[in-house]
């Protein structure tokens, strides 16, 4: 198979980047678009190019490390598929292939297709947790749990941090990302201590980081590879206005 | 001699007398306390936010972007605990027994027992964090059964077990981040350990981002970087899993427990051709409602639907009657690997055998099997692009987890004084053979549970001295560091670091897999030796070291796994005996099961660096509680 790759080249964060043309006709339509990318840097590489830089680790679609926009949809057009699943199947042969960082100013390009996006880790930081020290739980079975919300609750806890839905907002909104965090704890009854203040705290440092707000456009549920419901985030700004009330 | 300081007295009571008899740190004395730990997945991220919690200054290391990446996040599963939530039998000590027997009378009875007893509370540490686990109608936990035992204890989060237990545990590092307690360093990788009049005083990082080298010093160090899988190139672990921190540690003077001791999977999918980069699980949990077959006859190219019932073999129903498709992962992956080897194998490259759900989607109906594995079937759907629910998925054995890794004493120390090695990292638990919802659990028992007394222990029994970075063994660990940084990016040779690994996997995969001959090993080691001095002449490392280089960063975990890789060999060749994963064609009974040698190779075999050959020490084994049998599941 013959694909034609058109790739966002960038040396460190402050040189300008560029697009870049690869051709390869080594490809395999079982592949999956990183093993693409391996096949791609290894002959770069025998040429004496330096290979291109592109996050990833389990690839098998959970560590949230990979993910670069693919024809302008964030993780490709299979949906709810990170960029390590996605197979070369869903492509034509002899296909153009434009594949670009996310773009969102809260996310800095670090080299080609790699950005930064620790500003998610300290939303979590800012309280999405439940405050229990080692060695302090009461036994397991004596908080239940009724099943709906405990699987209402994973699924907003099935969020990977891969930033998808930051990259595919036209604001570059994070409130899918909050949101998923700020319903998983506060659908159990054992994040109803902190529901308020982890509220607060988490949207607070959203606003903080260079994030835009969220219009309801729905693009990052779409392109959300574990489909995380946009009802994540009514919920949030719910917890946010009431917490606010009970100042 | 090797002193494992296991507690003396009934076993039941062990830990706890320890507890009592181990030195604590006044709690306003913590913060004085400079703490490394290298790793932030189950064993690592439990670790550091714990001794947060109690208030040391700790500084957690990890080579991903987040903490919230580390591979834990990949298992699917489950996690045991002995909470006998379904009044079918379950108890501490069974834990405990299925264990040692699961391990092959390869582990330490003393550790075993530890990790059964802190079972029951990691769950209820999870519950509290807010862990999603599955629930019943009532409320309660949910449980499903798992490989090698008869009673129903593993706790779940859907397929993705792995990944909430290790939300929850980076959800707590991240409180300790926003308390101040613990300071993250992500993207950095551990690239030596430094020893100071023989204590672990620091190690020396390389910014993934900058290339800087740095030193940082503690007054202990703690390693939870996971195992080293990756040394066969294919396997289920994540692509940066690598054993450079442990590798480093043992040349340092660390001691390696039984590091030929790998588990392969029975489940994952099987190979699709020479690109591939990794392979994929498919959790073990799937064998509760699947069925293992392939066809009596060899050569069967007939669809799976058209091969009528008489003509299949379930030959693990067949062989094991009583655990059926629930035998221990090592026996399994044996089985499938016996009938490829006749030829009744499935798939385009006959390596592969059925796992069918057709039956239990019969009895419980689709939907229960879609709540039961929704997940696990849509990532098989996706990669396979076949529909696992209405034909068999097709799965192979793969390498998946190594049960061998530094050696620790009952404390979790190295024999180095104040370097602990914590989870997958150290060799402790699951001897020979680990069973299925194990490591789970003994990630977060190490991390929540052991080291926040055994570490407390180490520094106020030990004066240490004060040093900083400016002590002379800094500066020579940092200089050995560049040199080796050096040494790649000159060679400028002709082949890439894939290309290399992929060849030192293949060697290990063929001479220290599935099953081993003195034969093979040796000439395993051989072509190693050969492959790593071509290496180090022709690799070729492009870019440079003040930047963001992953074939760089590639280049150095390849050049220690082919140091490994020979030891790896070395100790399989050295024990003379077939024991849980590690089976050695020479030892088996008539029908082909694992044949030990209790009489004499009943010890862990802990590897001592030396520059040149490395030195066998012997930690004898003793049981006093399960008495060694030759496992039987049938």
């Amino acid at each position: 198979m013959k694909l034609t790759f058109h790739i966002w080249r960038q040396k460190d964060r402050n040189t300008p980047g560029r697009m870049e043309r690869y051709q390869s006709d080594n490809m395999n339509p079982d592949m999956s678009m990183l093993e693409a990318l391996d096949v791609l840097n290894e002959e770069l590489i025998l040429r004496g190019e330096v290979p291109i830089t592109f996050e990833h680790d389990c690839r098998e679609g959970i560590c949230g490390s990979c993910g670069f926009m693919i024809n302008g949809i964030a993780h490709g057009p299979q949906t709810q598929t990170t960029v390590c699943q996605l197979t070369l199947r869903h492509f034509k042969d002899g296909e153009n292939l434009y594949l670009e960082p996310w773009r969102a100013r809260a996310f800095p390009v670090l080299r080609d297709l790699m950005v930064d996006r620790s500003p998610l880790d300290r939303i979590v930081a800012a309280g999405g947790y439940i405050s229990v020290p080692a060695g302090s739980a009461p036994d397991g079975n004596t908080i239940p749990v009724p099943k709906d919300d405990a699987e209402a609750s994973m699924d907003a806890a099935a969020c990977i941090g891969c930033g998808a839905c930051v990259a595919a907002c036209p604001n570059a909104s994070a409130s899918l990302f909050t949101g998923a965090k700020i319903s998983h704890l506060g659908l159990l009854p054992q994040g109803q201590p902190e529901r308020d203040s982890r509220a607060l705290r988490m949207v607070r440092q959203m606003n903080l980081e260079s994030f835009g707000q969220c219009t309801n456009i729905g693009e990052c549920t779409a392109v959300c590879p574990k489909g995380i419901p946009l009802a994540v985030i009514n919920r949030m700004n719910g917890d946010y206005i009431k917490a606010n009330w009970r100042k | 001699m090797l002193d494992a300081k296991i507690p003396s007295g009934p076993i039941e009571k062990a830990w706890e007398k320890c507890q009592f008899e181990m030195k604590l740190v006044n709690p306003a004395n913590k913060r004085k306390y400079e703490i490394i730990v290298v790793g932030s997945g189950l064993a690592g991220g439990s670790a550091a936010a714990t001794l947060g919690e109690l208030g040391y200054n700790v500084k957690c290391f990890c080579f991903q972007d987040s903490p919230r990446r580390a591979h834990s996040i990949a298992a699917q599963g489950g996690i045991n605990a002995a909470k006998n939530y379904q009044n079918d039998g379950d108890s501490i000590y069974r834990l405990f027994y299925d264990t040692v027997k699961g391990g092959d009378f390869r582990a330490r009875e003393g550790n075993v027992y530890r990790l059964a007893e802190n079972s029951v509370k990691i769950i209820d540490q999870c519950v509290a964090q807010g862990v999603p686990f599955a629930r019943e109608y009532g409320g309660t936990l949910s449980n499903r059964s798992f490989g090698g035992a008869q009673v129903s204890r593993t706790f779940y989060a859907r397929g993705q077990t792995g990944q909430q237990l290790l939300l929850g545990a980076y959800q707590a590092v991240e409180r300790q981040v926003d308390a101040g307690t613990v300071k993250m360093f992500p993207r950095t990788e551990m690239l030596d350990l430094v020893v100071v009049d023989g204590r672990a005083r620091g190690i020396v990082t390389r910014n993934l981002v900058t290339g800087v080298v740095e030193c940082h010093v503690a007054d202990a160090v703690v390693l939870g970087t996971g195992g080293y899988g990756n040394v066969y190139y294919l396997s289920t672990n994540a692509k940066g899993s690598n054993c450079t921190a442990i590798w480093r540690a043992y040349k340092r003077g660390a001691m390696f427990g039984n590091p030929c001791f790998t588990q392969i999977h029975p489940t994952c999918i099987p190979v699709s051709g020479s690109y591939q980069s990794k392979l994929t699980l498919m959790s073990e949990s799937l064998r509760n409602d699947g069925r293992i077959w392939v066809p009596l006859e060899k050569g069967d190219k007939r669809a799976p639907g058209q091969i009528p019932e008489a003509e299949r073999d379930y030959y693990l129903e067949r062989r094991y009657p009583s655990f059926g498709n629930l035998v221990p992962r090592d026996v399994a992956s044996r089985n499938a690997k016996a009938v490829c080897d006749e030829g009744r194998g499935v798939g385009e490259h006959g390596l592969g055998v059925y796992l069918d759900f057709a039956d239990s989607i019969r009895r419980l109906g689709e939907h229960k099997i879609r709540e039961r594995y929704g997940n696990l079937f849509e990532m098989y759907q996706r990669i396979t692009d076949e529909d696992p629910y209405k034909v068999p998925m097709r799965i192979y054995p793969a390498i998946h987890y190594t049960m061998g890794g530094l050696w620790v004493d009952y404390h979790l120390m190295s024999t180095i004084p104040g370097l602990f090695v914590i989870g997958e990292a150290n060799f402790s638990d699951h001897g020979a053979n680990r069973l299925g919802a194990s490591a789970l659990m003994q990630g977060l028992a190490d991390g929540y549970f052991v080291i926040p007394y055994t570490l407390g222990n180490y520094l106020a029994s030990n004066k240490l001295d004060k040093i900083d970075a400016t002590h002379p063994e800094f500066a020579a660990a940092q200089e050995s560091v560049a040199e080796k940084t050096r040494l790649l990016l000159a060679a400028r040779g002709t082949r890439t670091v894939d290309s290399f690994h992929r060849e030192l996997g293949k060697i290990m995969w063929d001479g220290c897999g599935m099953s081993r001959t003195a034969e093979g090993l040796e000439s395993a080691i051989a072509k190693i030796r050969d492959l790593r001095e071509q290496y180090w002449r022709d690799v070729r490392v492009l870019g440079g070291d003040e930047e963001i280089n992953q074939s760089l960063e590639k280049a150095g975990r390849v050049a220690d796994f082919f140091e490994l890789a020979e030891l790896m060999c070395l100790d399989a060749r050295d024990r003379n005996e077939s024991c849980g994963g590690h089976f050695r064609e020479e030892h088996q009974t008539p029908d082909g099961e694992a044949l030990r040698d209790d009489e004499n190779y009943s010890y862990v075999a802990a590897w001592e660096y030396t520059g040149a050959e490395p030195k066998l020490n012997k930690e004898p084994l003793t049981f006093e509680y399960v008495h060694p049998s030759q496992r039987s599941y049938k």
